[in-house]
């Protein structure tokens, strides 16, 4: 099958979450220091390099990647491809895990060329930085919420340079002015003379005409797509069952493999018997690599069967006795008396009452809705691969060193993927099933179990935090300090993304840029060490996910400490930061806050702009006697700057939303005997639809350079549950997930708190501390009683 | 040999008389719209019908099918619940990433057809059992009361295909 043919997905390219627009110069600055992931490694990712990352004009390598795209007649860059009979098919440079990359791609592409989503189809674009690499992430990354934000008007001009050359061609066959032709639906029109040719038609002349030098991008009152709610172009073919994933790929004489790792984070295979699997009916063969056994047979029961029939021994490795507990114990110690690396400082701490919190937050796993899995197939000095990655270019290095190939032998076709959340940036794998597949002769599936998925992530970092400020009389803050300590992502997924000082940029976003006006501030980070062979990896919501809980969870407390409502607070820290402070006022308008709530419910509201974005989110939850904690409603208002897609940006922010309060209410990977020791859904808990609210999306109309919204919703999630927890219960939460017995410990408090009717007994001293001992139901009227 | 019928269509195959039915429609029949998504039958995502019953079939050994009748996600579009469920499902752009969205419109399309006016409470009931990781379950349950009722739930898109190109809807 020729790559082209097989790249291809849907029948038309349609689908979006993204949104942006024009980028006014003196906001990029600030679009960077929010950028999400973008902090580590924009700069040495993406200024070093010579070529261009998604250009719309014609690029060395755009020949020879249209050959091998089915030789289009019409190819004017990497991105649009038109046929002689008019097919208009469009190359998406980043993939496609449900954010919607591909409709909003689609859209700026289309809307720029002259054609509707009905007329395109969207294709899976192969693995090449030179081609397909995005500017935020220097490559072809999909991840930090990045990709509209780094190719908005890059696609948009690259529509425009193949219509400005269909235009061209027309205007010369008819000799008329090309200014008097348009271009809609497929074909360009010369409404003076009523004339009009379809693409296809132009499409041999217009391959002739030169790469234009500039081209006009619609003004928005020309604009068909941008800014409505299409639909996903993977819609339909999601709907019917008949979009590929990874995990469906089938070819002839393929063989299907389940896997067996060594359960011990570092341990090797040191035997297998495989007496007993080997006569299972099915089983074709037992394939070992340094640190798993792989079963081989004609489907994947006979694999598992065969699997569960081996007897292996296992070299358990140098963390055959860690436990969570050791691991956090480090992070405490590092904590304590680590050096720091000060991520940026101003000023000094003042005079006055000190405030200091200690927050936790576990390691989670991805538990994506599609099980890890790679094909693989060697032949005639070629290693070809089929899977689902976020990182396409990554994966073909990798594969081809394990290989011993050079890079140009190893193909790779992208799939889509069943979720990536930062899993799929790594293509750990993939280099298993390569090593795997190197073995035999025929095409081979590998395909984890659950159990596997999930024993074998590369989990969210732990992190420890100490967190302070230094408050005048009043209760507001002259200083803050935040001291993190957590393990590095960066340092070991892209090291050139590190400061030169060895600052991980990731672990202290969303930290170093508050919202609010603080004159002074310091903010570090203390490396910790893992222990050896242990990873941890991207989780969707990255840095900003882990520091917005501990900032926003930490600003509510000074509210309360100051006795003013965690709305009113925040708004007077926002005067300055008009976009921020809308987005608070409009969800708290939306939800109406400051109304009388029932007995044992709460309201909690976090603010935050990561990723280019601004965001509030407010979350109204009831905690019964027995500290079962219930999601009643959630608002969400942001201003994403402008929106390609509203439709996605809702289903973005609602999604993202519920991941995130999932996550904190109930996941957490733990070890023991150096193993993870959650398997399944069952010991991995998720959130099911009987435990969803309704979700509110409420987007601010802008026209601002666009920010991200993939990770949006899941970055607020965690302080807003946690500060409505507080309100409902005056229990602080300052560890994750959401511990029931802790809201519950306290009799008097319990007792307060189902009071029906609360009198407001404030503490007399509010200055004793941020201990939630005292914190009662009492504040509730006063809490929600702000205006808004 | 294991006679199934599937979709309205006779299959017989050789297979371990413990090979759950989603096996044997993924890698056997090459049905790949089911999907695995756990094997314990704790997520929903290899929901099928037997006999119009929704069914997890990654726990289902295919030789207790019995000669009753399979429908898939390949197959449901066919029957007036299922087109109502995915026109809903369209309408509303449920899906993100899909893998769990088969599963789903499996579930869904059984609550329909038993009942054309779910509460709240029915949805949680008949739906719970499937899981979302992108947890669209906010359209989910707008979809499945669009499709049960015909009424207007949530934002409808814009469908991609024009008026009067519906063919393949």
């Amino acid at each position: 099958m020729s790559p082209a043919s097989e790249q291809r997905v849907g029948q038309a390219v349609r689908d979006p979450q993204e949104q942006v627009q024009p980028l006014n110069g003196g906001r990029r600055a600030a679009l960077m220091a929010g950028a999400g992931l973008t902090i580590g490694f924009f700069w040495p990712g993406a200024a070093k390099r010579a070529h261009a990352l998604v250009n719309p004009h014609l690029q060395p390598g755009d020949a020879a990647a249209a050959l091998a795209d089915g030789n289009p007649a019409y190819a004017p860059n990497a991105f649009v491809r038109i046929g002689l009979d008019g097919s208009v098919r469009l190359v998406m440079p980043m993939a496609e895990m449900g954010q919607g990359v591909y409709t909003g791609s689609a859209m700026l592409l289309a809307e720029e060329l002259g054609v509707d989503l009905d007329q395109v189809q969207a294709q899976h674009a192969p693995p090449s930085d030179e081609l397909y690499g995005m500017k935020l992430l220097g490559g072809q990354i999909t991840g930090g919420s990045t990709s509209t934000r780094s190719t908005y008007t890059e696609l948009r001009q690259a529509g425009a340079v193949a219509r400005t050359r269909l235009v061209q061609a027309a205007a010369l066959r008819w000799r008329v002015d090309a200014a008097a032709c348009t271009a809609v639906r497929g074909a360009v029109h010369h409404a003076p003379s009523g004339r009009q040719l379809k693409f296809g038609e132009l499409a041999l002349a217009a391959a002739k005409l030169p790469d234009p030098k500039d081209v006009r991008l619609k003004p928005a009152s020309e604009l068909r797509l941008i800014g409505r709610p299409m639909e996903r172009v993977d819609s339909l073919e999601k709907v019917k069952g008949a979009a590929q994933f990874g995990i469906d790929v089938r070819l002839p004489g393929m063989k299907i493999a389940t896997v067996r790792a060594c359960p011990t984070i570092g341990g090797t295979l040191a035997r297998v018997n495989d007496a007993r699997a080997r006569q299972v009916k099915g089983v074709v063969d037992i394939l070992r690599i340094g640190n798993a056994v792989a079963v081989v047979a004609d489907h994947y029961w006979a694999a598992k069967t065969g699997l569960e029939a081996l007897e292996i021994e296992w070299h358990r490795g140098p963390n055959s006795a860690l436990s969570t507990e050791a691991l956090f114990a480090g992070l405490n110690k590092a904590q304590t008396s680590g050096k720091s690396i000060v991520a940026k400082e101003q000023g000094r701490r003042p005079e006055g009452a000190f405030v200091t919190s200690t927050y936790k937050m576990p390691m989670l796993a991805h538990a994506t809705m599609e099980p890890l899995n790679a094909t693989v197939h060697f032949h005639g000095g070629v290693c070809e691969i089929w899977a689902g990655s976020q990182v396409p270019v990554r994966a073909v290095q990798s594969a081809a060193k394990l290989a011993g190939l050079p890079r140009e032998k190893v193909l790779l076709h992208n799939q889509y993927l069943g979720g990536g959340f930062g899993r799929r940036l790594e293509n750990d794998y993939i280099d298993q099933a390569v090593l795997l597949a190197k073995q035999v002769r025929y095409p081979l599936k590998v395909v984890w179990s659950r159990e596997e998925d999930i024993k074998h992530d590369i989990v969210r970092p732990p992190y420890h935090d100490v967190i302070s400020a230094a408050v005048d009389s009043a209760g507001w803050p002259h200083w803050f300090g935040d001291r993190i300590c957590s393990p590095s992502v960066l340092g070991r997924w892209m090291p050139a993304g590190m400061r030169a000082d060895g600052l991980d940029g990731d672990a202290v976003e969303s930290a170093v840029e508050l919202p609010y006006a603080i004159p002074n501030f310091k903010v570090e980070w203390v490396p910790y060490e893992l222990p050896p062979a242990m990873a941890v990896g991207w989780w969707r919501g990255v840095g900003p996910l882990h520091n917005l809980f501990v900032v926003e969870s930490f600003f509510d407390e000074l509210a309360h400490r100051a006795r003013k409502d965690p709305v009113e607070y925040r708004r007077k820290l926002l005067e300055r930061n008009e976009r921020s402070r809308a987005v608070l006022d409009l969800a708290a308008h939306r939800i109406g806050w400051g109304g009388r709530l029932p007995a044992r419910v709460g309201r909690g509201v976090a603010v935050g702009q990561p990723f280019g974005s601004h965001i509030c989110a407010i979350v109204e939850v009831e905690v019964t006697p027995l500290g079962e904690v219930l999601l009643r409603k959630a608002v969400v208002a942001v201003d994403c700057g402008v929106a390609v897609n509203v439709g996605s940006i809702e289903a973005q922010l609602q999604g993202g939303l519920l991941f995130g309060l999932s996550a904190a209410l109930f996941s957490q990977v733990t070890l023991k005997n150096g193993e993870i020791q959650q398997s399944n859904f069952n010991d991995y808990r998720v959130l099911r639809l009987n435990e969803t609210p309704s979700v509110d999306v409420h987007i601010v109309p802008s026209d601002a350079e666009p920010g991200g919204i993939g990770e949006l919703g899941t970055a607020i999630a965690a302080p807003a549950l946690t500060n409505a927890i507080f309100a409902a219960t005056g229990v602080r939460l300052r560890e994750l997930p959401v511990n029931s017995r802790a809201l519950v410990a306290d009799p008097a408090l319990l007792k307060k708190v189902g009071a029906a009717d609360l009198s407001p007994d404030l503490p007399s001293d509010m200055s004793s501390g941020l201990s939630p001992a005292g914190w009662p139901r009492g504040m509730r009227g006063k809490q929600q009683g702000g205006s808004a | 040999m294991t006679d199934l019928r599937v979709n309205g269509r006779e299959y017989q195959v050789d297979v371990p008389p413990d090979m759950p039915l989603l096996w044997v429609l993924r890698d056997v029949l090459g049905l790949t719209g089911t999907k695995f998504g756990c094997g314990i039958a704790q997520c929903g995502a290899c929901t099928v019908h037997i006999n119009g019953t929704p069914v997890r079939s990654c726990v289902m050994p295919a030789s207790a099918v019995d000669g009753r009748e399979v429908t898939t996600i390949e197959g449901v579009g066919r029957t007036e619940a299922g087109a109502k469920v995915q026109q809903a499902w369209l309408a509303v752009d449920v899906v993100q990433c899909g893998y769990c969205q088969p599963g789903q419109i499996m579930s869904a399309t059984a609550l329909v057809r038993e009942n054309p006016n779910p509460t709240d409470d029915d949805i949680d009931a008949a739906m719970s059992g499937n899981l979302c990781r992108c947890a669209t379950y906010v359209r989910i349950r707008a979809a499945v009361k669009q499709a049960a009722t015909g009424a207007l739930q949530a934002r409808q898109v814009i469908p991609i295909q024009p008026a009067g190109a519906g063919a393949k809807r």
